[in-house]
């Protein structure tokens, strides 16, 4: 019952009405973040996201699709992206839980190009969430930069990530700042969903933390890593494999 | 060849010497025919202004179809003379006809300058022409000219049958469209727009604001024109014209049939707000057109139940402001393709030309984690992996100079290349979701089957998991 309780509560979450630019926040799914952060991360703001490997790919993506709901998406990298990290694929988003139709994506050519595309999407009401995606530290990534994003943010209500990998830590007026790594998987060897090891390092209105996370696709909400439970059952007339590793089949 | 020359008795086509011989005060400057053909282009591009249609009649001429714009300029006559003027101010010397068919002016302008034909006058406008007018080989105007045939009325006399046994029938043809009758299709040098409002400034104008302000005031009257036909742009073209004659266009494409003039002013601003070089207007433009290229019916769109009735308004907008910033180019959404090669199952498409389709994206298996990564390389990157042969995952591999452990491995998942596609079919891949020890998750594949491929098998990854 819990289970379902908990369902029913991320389905309203999902339906429910556009909330003002506010004051209005977005619960993650996960009971002790959303306490730390007081019921979620506020809407129509800038966060930032430090990657320290491809897991926050997902993890952006994740709250993007919860911040907006209905609406579409807008995802923008750089050309040389697609190399460093590889391009956002479509078939990869449809497993993850977001459907590929609702995503937009703007190729720019340097930083300053995504700066600015990001300014510009923010003036757009239609869109439900905006991911600034920016490796390194570029010069342009300034504080005032910061500050355009987060003011472009607020003017409409759009909620904007600015997703960092391989950067450094550095000043920014971003709401909140997670570090994100990945989180390997219970030693019961099941290959299960996608699991986050957050660090919440800065928070502007509360403290901060650190939790282990799991992304459920068919939700589309973050929760408690599952320790128990495997996520294919074994088969019941075969034994346990022995080996670390499984064969399909 | 120019004024001076023709009185002192020279003739094109004379020999140099004996040009040399017949006065001494001569100027020798060498045919630069490509410098001469790159100016008629540049000729018919400021001839734009007069008529959109205009063909090259090369080497010197030009063939401008007025049917309809005549009237905006007083008059054929006064047309004329007013394109003979802007010629002169220029620095030209033009000979200039109209007629009703483009070989009849074609004559007349070389022989009969400044005459103004009627329709239906060509016959008796051309006939006191010589028979060079026909433009005809000169071998065939040679003979005319000895038969005794001089001019163009002369010629006519002749039956048909006598002149295509003598000549064949190409030259009785060009001899109906000398006079009058039957017209060859002429091709503009640039496609007609559907729609084109244009301004023109009695004194030129260099700000901006005038700029924006006229092109504010022309997107309004296309739009009147297009919700009259119940139509909207696909595409634009904003054409400024230089009083020195050079002529710079802008164009813009949009996502949906657009029919809204403050959206189609602000997707010009941005555009212009985005050039690498600025628009330039010299001593100012004299002329600013603003064209529709394309035009497609514009269909009032039904309204969703969940989505407000904006919101896609919004997004349209949203796509074609971020096109005409950055470029068509990079604005892009996502399509299923009809194949199971990873890479190819799923296209970014320009999503100003993005098209529905009837596919549809392979949906999710409820319970079962991610089986293809967030993230793909278009082109997988070789690793070198340690794997148990024939068929197990790895153990151990290589990739970016990083050493990964493998802790946890899925698979594999056998994909067989299109083998009916190509034509050395490219070996079956069987692909592993592994892990590493720090929990980073990657899709590798293993290219050939062992022991079935020539080749030694190679290793890839081809993307990353969240």
């Amino acid at each position: 019952m819990d289970g379902i309780a908990k369902r029913l509560a991320g389905a309203r979450q999902l339906l429910s009405p556009l909330p003002g630019q506010d004051g209005a926040r977005l619960p993650l799914g996960h009971d002790a973040a959303d306490a730390v952060l007081r019921g979620g991360l506020l809407r129509g703001a800038l966060h930032e996201i430090f990657a320290a490997d491809a897991s926050a790919f997902g993890f952006a993506a994740g709250l993007a699709r919860r911040a907006a709901g209905f609406k579409r998406l807008l995802w923008i990298v750089q050309d040389f992206s697609a190399l460093e990290q590889g391009a956002v694929a479509p078939t990869g988003l449809a497993e993850f839980g977001i459907a590929p139709a609702s995503l937009l994506l703007l190729c720019a050519a340097n930083a300053t190009d995504a700066l600015r595309a990001g300014a510009d999407a923010l003036s757009c009401a239609a869109l439900g969430a905006v991911i600034v995606e920016i490796p390194g530290n570029p010069k342009i990534l300034d504080l005032v930069a910061s500050r355009r994003l987060v003011l472009g943010a607020q003017s409409k209500g759009v909620t904007v990530f600015l997703l960092r990998p391989a950067a450094e830590v550095e000043p920014s007026a971003a709401e909140t700042r997670w570090l994100i790594r990945s989180s390997h998987s219970a030693d019961s060897d099941d290959w299960g969903h996608p699991r986050f090891d957050a660090e919440l390092t800065r928070n502007r209105h509360g403290e901060t933390g650190r939790w282990d996370m799991e992304w459920c696709c068919d939700d589309g909400a973050f929760r408690e890593t599952t320790h128990s439970g495997a996520v294919v059952s074994a088969p019941a007339d075969r034994p346990a494999p022995a080996a670390v590793w499984r064969l399909a089949g | 060849m120019d004024d001076c020359a023709a009185r002192a008795g020279l003739k094109p086509g004379m020999p140099l010497a004996s040009a040399r011989a017949m006065t001494n005060a001569l100027n020798v400057v060498e045919a630069d025919l490509p410098a001469d053909a790159q100016m008629l282009s540049r000729i018919a591009d400021w001839c734009d202004r007069f008529t959109p249609f205009v063909a090259l009649d090369a080497p010197h001429g030009l063939l401008l179809d007025i049917s309809g714009v005549s009237h905006l300029f007083g008059g054929e006559k006064a047309m004329l003379g007013r394109v003979r003027e802007s010629f002169k101010a220029q620095g030209f010397l033009a000979y200039g006809a109209v007629a009703g068919t483009a070989a009849a002016a074609r004559a007349l302008a070389r022989f009969a300058d400044g005459t103004v034909a009627a329709p239906g006058e060509e016959a008796a406008a051309t006939a006191p022409l010589p028979v060079a007018a026909l433009d005809l080989d000169p071998k065939d105007t040679l003979a005319l000219q000895r038969a005794g045939l001089k001019n163009i009325a002369q010629v006519a006399q002749r039956t048909r049958a006598e002149l295509t046994a003598r000549f064949g029938k190409e030259m009785v043809f060009k001899l109906d469209r000398a006079r009058g009758q039957g017209e060859k299709p002429i091709s503009p040098r640039r496609i007609l727009p559907d729609y084109s409002a244009e301004q023109r400034f009695a004194e030129p104008v260099t700000a901006q604001d005038f700029i924006a302000a006229a092109i504010l005031s022309l997107a309004q009257s296309l739009c009147g024109v297009l919700e009259e036909r119940g139509q909207g742009a696909r595409a634009l073209e904003a054409s400024f014209f230089r009083t020195d004659g050079i002529v710079r266009r802008i164009g813009i494409e949009t996502a949906r049939p657009l029919r809204d003039a403050a959206v189609i002013a602000k997707l010009f601003h941005t555009r212009l707000d985005a050039l690498h070089d600025e628009l330039d207007p010299g001593f100012g433009f004299d002329l600013v057109r603003l064209a529709v290229p394309h035009a497609e019916r514009l269909v009032p769109q039904s309204v969703g139940l969940e989505a407000r009735p904006d919101d896609d308004k919004e997004i349209a907008f949203l796509i074609d402001r971020l096109a005409a910033r950055f470029g068509s180019h990079r604005i892009l959404t996502f399509q299923p393709q009809d194949t199971h090669i990873p890479e190819a199952a799923g296209v970014a498409v320009p999503a100003q030309h993005a098209d529905t389709t009837k596919l549809t994206w392979e949906p999710r298996i409820a319970g079962e984690a991610p089986r293809r990564p967030l993230r793909m390389f278009a082109r997988p990157e070789p690793i070198d992996a340690i794997a148990a042969v024939p068929d197990g995952p790895p153990i151990r591999f290589r990739w970016r100079r990083v050493l990964h452990k493998v802790r946890l491995a899925e698979g594999p998942e056998r994909i067989a290349m299109e083998w009916w596609a190509a034509q050395e079919p490219k070996p079956t891949r069987d692909y592993f979701r592994v892990e590493d020890e720090a929990g980073r998750r990657f899709w590798l594949y293993r290219d050939g089957l062992y022991g079935r491929e020539p080749f030694a098998s190679k290793w890839y990854v081809h993307g990353l998991f969240a």
